[in-house]
């Protein structure tokens, strides 16, 4: 893979160099397919992915981050940082200088005002704004002039890289959006349709959920960017139709998340008309064990809370023996190829938070049958299924409708049918298994289940908000509406007070320390979260586009303005 | 005939109305979050947030009156606006969707013209297929002509277009490149050029629609003629020396022509329905796929006004069915 | 036959009397193509029932280095990405489809004859059950199905444990989803039954409406419905594979013949034979049936039997 990589590399610098010098839209029109198509363009109203990823062609934020995940200046002018003054030294203000002479795509200029107007658009109590977590403990945004602003903490910020930072929170104009504020938010159909932006585009037409047209910004910063004129961004259908614009008919140039099963994307590669590229982020395909009882004769209040423990999985032993009868390896073949690689962590990447945890992944069956054994869990009545005091060895296992997580569910059951264990599976529709409808039995907060899987990431290279989901108080219960973040209702007092000790460390070192020590105190000293398969994005491009580099830290069409035609 | 028109067209409302209510009911039963698409990263205080701010925290009563408020009057006056140049709405609020947050009508407009052509298209070929082919099946029972008709039609129906539809996708669009797999909602016909691009995207989601509506209507034309064919009226007409051709298409087409009938009228407002798989499948991106993406996004206000729309469409085309029964079959009386 | 005729008079006067369903049958049997589709339909549920011990491996067993093997002795229709033998899991598949779309078409064709017969002959339900079957149609499916599954599967899985569970829950709600189409047709054919001659006179001998209905209406109404029959089965199975794959129907590990063929749809360029098998076998099962049904509508209509 990493041979791979280097090749690409070199291949795009070396096709970089003429088209550095094409003029803006010499290169024509540029066909991208997203199969979830976008439908708005607004990532404060909504933050699906497909909908940011889109805007991001149109709105920029002060700063992004580049493939590697290291932050780099869009409209700001640097990065402020506490070395060059610009974030203050108790952590709790960070002043960002914008670039000169930037211009809006209707020829206005961009100031401080637009910024400042931002923050106080996605802060408003009313809004529903879907990126309010970025701006948590934001006390102020002032414009101290036309170009500079300052962010106020209310306590030291040991990440000040989040509000107004990234493809999910751009600056959108003032003049556009002034009428906008609050419960008028969704109102503004046409510029939550068509924003107007500083990024390389504009938008021309805009059909929700099927088509976007866009045509280069003539103000656009750099010149001589983008190459191409008009652009053309199409939704709908399934990853298979998208890859298959994209590697076999050669209709589109770039298909977005064309993540299939390897047989079959390597089948559609041999036609040789585009490449599969792929790069690895923070997603975590995961198995969550159920801490507390899920039984259906619990009343309903209590089933699946912390007032009954689990009556198999409270035993750590039963836990690890169920994760080292996983063979991750092979998981990773059968179902994401070189889009995925085992792992332990639920923190994967960036390389200096990752832990070195890899104990889980060679298979174990007999160290799992031996624990379930120590655990007083044996096959007394000989029918192949283990028991104790007269109770089967019996688990649950749900996740969302896949085609892919089904296939894990029979790989994982056979494994642990091979150890005695009986399992019985259960998927979902995954817009009922992931919404928080409280009075749905089978989302994925609830738990109704002894082992659930989905995956998860964080946004960013910070996973601080990502660890304290396993507070002890993050845990969905019927108080908290069955809203939260701690599925497997982990609670244990001495990971809490990692949390609040992480959330007042400023220094990097030490934050990377204490990040490894919470990843490691999750999985392999507790394994209630069995991290499966660390998953990569996979996307193809036709092989007369060039330029392309992807990003798993920001949209993923971060760099288009440097996309060119290959001749 | 007439008076019965007027008390079907009146006991219409309340039904509408009745349904109207059903279906809102049903949709805020079921389970479903309109921010299910959305990443876990966002924490839950802010996806509580945001589901104020789409109207949620409102009692299922109150939203539904709103809705009822919208569709009935504050939509007609926008159309009106729109004709006239009138401003009667006076920026009352439409029923925005919750996906797109813009007014649902809108998008269904937009999306109205993908879904007649494919999905219209294919249903006036499938009917205009289907009946002489049942009509001919049926006088030739049994022959070859039968046979073959009936093996396709089986095919046609049995094997779902999910399957059909990439078939002809592996052949025609990867393997010949004929045609695209793609569906270019953004084309415009202004010239030959345009109309022959038009024709080649629309030739296999047509083919696929239209196999499986022909399919459907044949098997029933053809159980209708042979049931008819064998009457008494018909050996009546040819003894008194009718020509064939008379005693076929004139006595014996009319008579069976009921269920096909039916068949028909229940199909019609399906093609507004749109063909969610076809759809899927060619990236036509009509209604049909408006519809089970806003089902999937647990997008309410669009989903109750397209499955509403829908439900007039439906009383209306069976009130027309009930009437043509009536013009076929002069005996049926409904007073 | 008009040579023959006088002869088998003569042999029927001779014979002891004998019940109406013998000559059903004989006239079933003079037609080929229902006694094909009764040999091929036979052959499918006694592949389907017996196979389980003509073909004795287990359908869930996975050896994933065998994965995508092709066809070959060990397993004769190949096997699929996880290396499972494709013709156990299409017996196993056949047995849940079949009866699935066996009982599911049974149900909505008795509901939808039903609301049919009822609405068309008398007059005084005819605008209620309409406007209900309008209701029906207008409902969307999605949401009504996934507020089903939400309200029933566990309370059904707990009484009947999760595979009748979940069958009692797919059959009654793909049978009460279609039956909407049988009575719209229905009542349009029993309209205009009821003002025919032989009705009239049946009623105004002062038959009671019961026998009116099931012995001179119902009997005039039937290939319709035997048209919705086949056309019922085709969209039960398919039903099936759309809710299973929605996450509504069977566990994910149960095979059924739509869910092969749509989890086959991806692979179908480099391994055509796992699409090939599974529709084969729905179109045979619809083809089968429809020839059955042919056959049956031929048999049962007297004017033909005596022909």
């Amino acid at each position: 893979m990493t041979l791979k990589r280097v090749l690409l590399g070199a291949a795009a610098t070396i096709a970089l160099a003429p088209a550095a010098m094409a003029d803006r839209g010499s290169d024509g029109h540029v066909n991208i397919f997203y199969w979830q198509a976008p439908s708005i363009l607004n990532s404060y109203l909504s933050s699906g992915t497909k909908d940011m990823e889109s805007a991001s062609l149109v709105v920029e934020p002060l700063a992004g981050f580049d493939e590697k995940g290291v932050i780099f200046p869009r409209l700001a002018a640097e990065i402020p940082t506490v070395e060059n003054g610009g974030v203050s030294a108790d952590l709790t203000s960070i002043t960002w200088k914008l670039k000169e002479g930037l211009l809006w795509s209707d020829g206005t200029p961009v100031t401080s005002a637009d910024v400042v107007f931002t923050a106080e658009y996605c802060m408003h109590p009313e809004g529903g704004c879907a990126q309010l977590s970025k701006f948590e403990g934001v006390k102020s945004v002032e414009a101290l002039d036309d170009l500079t602003v300052k962010i106020t903490f209310s306590a030291p910020k040991p990440n000040p890289y989040q509000a107004l930072v990234g493809a999910p929170s751009p600056i959108i104009q003032k003049a556009q959006f002034a009428e906008c504020l609050g419960a008028k938010a969704p109102e503004c159909t046409a510029a939550n349709t068509g924003p107007i932006g500083t990024g390389p585009f504009r938008v021309t037409d805009f059909k929700p959920n099927d088509v976007i047209q866009m045509e280069a910004n003539p103000n656009y910063r750099d010149p001589a960017k983008p190459a191409f004129a008009t652009l053309t961004l199409k939704g709908g259908g399934d990853a298979e139709a998208a890859a298959r614009a994209v590697l076999e008919t050669g209709e589109f140039d770039y298909a977005w998340n064309t993540q299939l099963a390897p047989d079959v994307l390597a089948g559609m590669e041999a036609a040789g008309k585009g490449t599969v590229i792929n790069a690895f982020g923070t997603l975590v395909e995961r198995l969550e064990m159920n801490m507390t009882d899920p039984s259906p004769d619990l009343a309903e209040g209590e089933r699946a809370t912390a007032k009954h423990p689990h009556p198999i999985l409270s035993d750590i032993r039963v836990r690890q023996a169920l994760s080292k009868a996983i063979d991750r390896t092979t998981l990773v073949e059968v179902g994401y190829g070189k889009a995925g690689r085992p792992t332990c962590n639920i923190v994967p990447a960036p390389e200096m938070f990752a832990s070195d945890n890899t104990g889980c992944i060679a298979q174990d069956v007999e160290g799992a049958k031996a624990l379930l054994d120590e655990a007083g869990w044996t096959d007394s009545d000989g029918d192949g299924v283990r028991d104790k005091d007269g109770k089967k060895l019996s688990l649950l296992y749900q996740t969302s409708t896949n085609a892919v997580r089904q296939d894990f569910q029979a790989l994982i059951k056979q494994w642990w049918n091979d150890i005695g264990v009986e399992v019985e599976l259960k998927n979902i529709d995954a817009s009922v298994y992931f919404g928080g409808d409280p009075g749905s039995p089978d989302t994925f907060q609830k738990f109704y289940a002894d082992v659930e899987m989905y995956a998860n990431n964080f946004d960013g290279t910070d996973p601080e908000a990502y660890l304290a989901q396993l507070a002890c108080d993050k845990a969905p219960r019927p108080e908290t509406q069955w809203q939260g973040e701690n599925m497997p209702r982990y609670c244990d007092p001495a990971y809490d007070a990692l949390v609040a000790e992480l959330g007042a460390t400023g220094e990097l070192a030490k934050r990377t320390e204490l990040a490894k020590k919470m990843n490691d105190m999750v999985t392999k000293d507790s394994f209630t979260t069995v991290p499966l398969v660390d998953r990569g994005r996979l996307s193809a491009h036709s092989n007369t586009l060039g330029g392309v580099s992807l990003n798993t830290w920001d949209s993923e069409l971060w760099n288009v303005s440097d996309w060119f035609r290959v001749k | 005939m007439l008076s019965y028109t007027i008390r079907r067209l009146l006991i219409a409302i309340p039904t509408l109305l009745l349904i109207s209510l059903v279906i809102f009911l049903l949709l805020d039963l079921a389970p479903g979050d309109p921010l299910s698409d959305q990443p876990l990263t966002i924490p839950p205080e802010v996806r509580e947030k945001m589901r104020t701010a789409l109207g949620l925290d409102e009692s299922v009563w109150v939203r539904y009156v709103l809705w009822l408020k919208q569709f009935f009057w504050v939509e007609p006056l926008y159309t009106i606006d729109r004709i006239f140049g009138t401003s009667f709405a006076q920026d009352q609020l439409r029923i925005l969707s919750w996906q797109f947050r813009s007014p649902a009508m809108d998008v269904i407009w937009q999306r109205m013209p993908q879904t007649l052509t494919v999905v219209g298209m294919a249903y006036v070929i499938g009917t205009l297929i289907a009946i002489p082919i049942g009509i001919l099946s049926a006088y030739r029972q049994y022959s070859w002509f039968d046979q073959i008709g009936t093996f396709i039609s089986m095919i046609g129906f049995s094997v779902p277009t999910f399957f059909t539809g990439v078939v002809l996708i592996i052949i025609f669009a990867v393997k010949l490149q004929w045609f695209p797999s793609i569906y270019d909602t953004t084309l415009e016909v202004t010239d030959w050029a345009s109309f022959k691009a038009q024709t080649r995207q629309m030739v296999m989601p047509v083919t696929v629609l239209a196999l499986f509506n022909a399919s459907q209507i044949s098997r029933f034309m053809r159980a209708s003629m042979l049931d008819n064919l064998g009457q008494d009226y018909v050996r009546t007409a040819r003894a008194k020396g009718m020509s064939e051709s008379v005693v076929v298409l004139k006595h014996v087409l009319r008579n069976s022509l009921i269920p096909v009938v039916t068949v028909i009228a229940l199909g019609v407002p399906s093609i507004f329905g749109g063909a969610i798989i076809t759809e899927q499948v060619f990236k036509v991106n009509g209604l049909g796929q408006l519809l089970i993406t806003a089902i999937h996004a647990n997008d309410l206000p669009m989903v109750q006004t397209l499955t509403f729309i829908f439900a007039v469409l439906i009383v209306f085309f069976n009130l027309i069915a009930d009437i043509l029964y009536g013009v076929l079959d002069p005996r049926i009386r409904y007073d | 036959m008009t040579d023959t005729a006088p002869a088998q008079k003569v042999d029927q006067a001779m014979a002891p009397p004998r019940s109406q369903w013998w000559d059903v049958w004989d006239q079933f049997k003079t037609h080929k193509g229902a006694l094909i589709g009764l040999f091929i339909f036979a052959l499918i549920l006694i592949g389907v029932i017996a196979g389980p011990w003509l073909w004795n491996v287990d359908g869930a067993f996975l050896d994933v280095r065998k994965k995508n093997a092709g066809m070959s002795l060990i397993h004769p229709m190949g096997t699929d990405q996880l290396g499972r033998d494709q013709l156990a899991r299409m017996i196993a598949g056949g047995k849940v489809s079949i009866a699935v779309g066996m009982t599911a078409m049974a149900l909505s064709l008795f509901l939808g004859t039903l609301v049919g017969v009822m609405a068309g002959y008398f007059k005084r339900l005819d605008g209620p059950l309409m406007r209900l079957t309008d209701l029906f149609l207008a409902l969307p499916l999605l949401p009504l199905l996934l507020l089903m599954v939400t309200l029933f599967r566990e309370p059904l899985s707990q009484r009947f444990g999760p595979e009748t569970g979940i069958f009692c829950l797919i059959v009654f709600a793909i049978g009460i989803t279609s039956w909407m189409h049988t009575a719209r047709i229905v009542r349009g054919d029993v309209l205009t039954m009821k003002e025919r001659e032989f009705v009239l006179a049946a009623r105004s001998i002062g038959t009671p409406a019961r026998r009116v209905v099931t012995r001179h209406v119902l009997p005039n109404v039937m290939s319709p419905i035997m048209v919705s029959a086949t056309l019922g089965i085709a969209n039960a199975i398919i039903t099936e594979s759309a809710l299973s794959f929605l996450g509504l129907g069977f566990p994910p590990d149960f095979p059924t013949w739509g869910r092969l063929l749509f989890e086959g749809v991806s692979y179908m360029q480099q391994f055509p034979e796992r699409v090939i098998w599974p529709g084969l076998a729905i179109s045979l099962t619809v083809l089968s049936v429809n020839y059955i049904g042919d056959g049956l509508r031929d048999a049962l209509d007297p004017r033909i039997r005596g022909r």
